[in-house]
């Protein structure tokens, strides 16, 4: 119970400062609504110059932009503000944390409470949800339960690779934007079908690091569509599953992270 | 006044063009050398520039795989790997990212030190930027072509003018995607926080120089007149386009031409706003 109460204390903290500046929370709202919406745009872009990508036509294509986008942002809400890690651990501002009698992620999560990207959460999940009427889906009630978990294992995944990504900082305190090749480039791969990347680069992200899981495989699922790939037609139904490794790995490589800090020593 | 010594660095119309130079020359070098301790960050920004361009230039090759003729808004498949892994290269020449130096000083009040010196601001941070520049091209642009020459096919240019041209117009995107970073720091004289003006910089920066996809995938009317009205595909779109010879000669020549203008334009800008914002600053911490 007083650990809630701290995590409110720590969150209604946030919502305070953020009421002081209105004109600077409208800009923030507006501009990150605006980075998921050109995301969406450049895939429209794209398919005027061509009926299909990777074989896939453009409505397809826009299930799986969209899959990304709804899960994605419900990462990046949620523990997105992890990548100020490399701040704290750089100023020593983590010490502070660490005094506290609360656990340190939780901690970094609900210091920012990032309403600000609210907006565009409502804009991903407008989009999965046009691209779900906008294909021909054979609904079974498989696919009802498949269309509404994918999205949450999309984001379980994502807000993983947030946080494994952040852990470099406890190694490597200038890792600077390698974490965002694999948390925005990451996304940028899911947005698109697989089929267009080749060989060992897709091989890399889409089966080694797990990406191809997040909406390429259940959109085939949800599509009723072969794999051109070769996987079996169940994948798709248990991809959401690659969340489950995905935060276990996470969840390790932080707590060997955090016992691994030492302080700046000022 | 004219007891100063020739050893002081100083940069006006009243001294002798030789020193300017000189002074301009040591800002220009100590823009580079600050870049180049910045080892670390050097290497992991290289590693996303290089993530992204296969991400991009995949995306991309897959879009020409369907076009007519496979050919999407004019651009072969050699043409389109080159668009992408050079733009990924100069995406850190130019900066366009993340240069909050000068809001950051205005809203602390730092700024005040920068007004006492006997070169002008925007003078001093071109020439720095200028010096970040050249290390950005001796490094990072490097990674990503190196790169995508040795995993894509990329573009031999024909002409004999195209490489100068190119490094003309590297240049002129360098010059110009100061003086857009100074106008929108600038704001900061005004704003006393410029980071709204800067975040929608950073949203609409990117798509509309270019870096997405090749602007001329939009309707022609739109292309002409971003390239027209606005300076951003002069920021990135221009130099590839030149290099990769999408357009004939006199168009080639022409869209260099139409960059030195906004570059011109916007440099002239930056003085104006610098000037204005002089006259009514209040420094910031008493």
């Amino acid at each position: 119970m007083g650990e809630i109460r701290a995590y409110a204390a720590l969150a209604g903290g946030k919502w305070r400062s953020m009421l002081s500046y209105r004109a600077s929370f409208a800009a923030e709202m507006l501009s990150n609504v605006g980075a998921t919406v050109l995301d969406v745009t450049t895939v429209f872009v794209l398919f005027r110059a061509t009926a299909q990508i990777g074989g896939f036509t453009l409505a397809q294509a826009i299930l799986m932009t969209g899959l990304t986008a709804f899960g994605f942002v419900l990462a990046d809400m949620t523990v997105g503000n992890i990548d100020d890690l490399k701040r704290y651990v750089r100023t020593g501002q983590l010490d502070t944390m660490l005094t506290r009698p609360l656990p340190v992620l939780p901690q970094l999560v609900f210091t920012d409470l990032p309403l600000r990207k609210l907006l565009r959460l409502v804009f991903g999940a407008t989009i999965y949800g046009i691209a779900l009427a906008a294909n021909d889906i054979d609904w079974t009630p498989a696919r009802v339960v498949l269309a509404a978990v994918v999205p949450v294992g999309a984001a379980f995944f994502f807000g993983a690779i947030f946080v494994l990504t952040a852990s470099f900082a406890f190694w490597w305190v200038e890792s600077g934007e390698i974490g965002n090749g694999f948390t925005y480039g990451g996304r940028d791969f899911t947005s698109y079908p697989i089929t267009v990347y080749s060989n060992w680069f897709r091989d890399l992200f889409a089966y080694t690091l797990g990406f191809g899981f997040v909406s390429y495989q259940p959109a085939l699922a949800l599509l009723g569509r072969t794999d051109p790939l070769g996987l079996p037609a169940w994948a798709g139904y248990v991809s959401p599953l690659v969340a489950l490794p995905a935060v276990a790995i996470a969840t390790a490589v932080w707590r060997v992270g955090i016992r691994h800090y030492r302080s700046t020593g000022s | 006044m004219d007891r100063i010594g020739a050893s002081v660095l100083t940069i006006s119309p009243g001294r002798p063009f030789r020193a300017s130079l000189t002074t301009f020359g040591a800002l220009v070098w100590s823009g580079f050398r600050r870049y180049a301790t910045y080892r670390q960050a050097t290497i992991a920004g290289s590693f996303t520039n290089i993530v992204f361009g296969f991400l991009r230039c995949y995306v991309l090759l897959a879009v020409a795989a369907g076009a007519v003729g496979n050919r999407p808004a004019g651009y072969d498949v050699e043409q389109l790997a080159t668009y992408v892994w050079v733009g990924q290269g100069l995406l850190a020449v130019t900066g366009m990212w993340g240069w909050a130096e000068l809001a950051d000083r205005i809203r602390t009040g730092d700024i005040a030190s920068d007004l006492l010196r006997p070169v002008p601001p925007v003078v001093s941070y071109l020439a720095a930027d200028l010096g970040r520049a050249l290390h950005g091209v001796l490094t990072r642009f490097l990674g990503p072509v190196l790169v995508g020459l040795l995993f894509f096919p990329l573009v031999t240019p024909q002409r004999w003018q195209t490489v100068p041209l190119f490094v003309l117009s590297v240049l002129l995107a360098v010059v110009g995607c100061f003086g857009c970073r100074f106008l929108i720091n600038a704001t900061a004289y005004w704003l006393q926080d410029a980071r709204g003006p800067q975040m929608l910089w950073t949203l609409g920066s990117g798509v509309l120089a270019g870096l997405y996809f090749p602007l001329r995938l939009l309707p022609e009317w739109l292309t002409v007149t971003l390239w027209v009205a606005t300076p951003l595909p002069g920021l990135l779109q221009t130099p590839l386009d030149v290099l990769v010879e999408r357009d004939p000669p006199a168009l080639q020549a022409g869209l260099v031409a139409l960059q030195a203008i906004w570059a011109v334009l916007l440099i002239w800008l930056a003085t104006v706003v610098q000037r204005r914002a002089e006259r009514k600053l209040v420094v910031q911490g008493g």
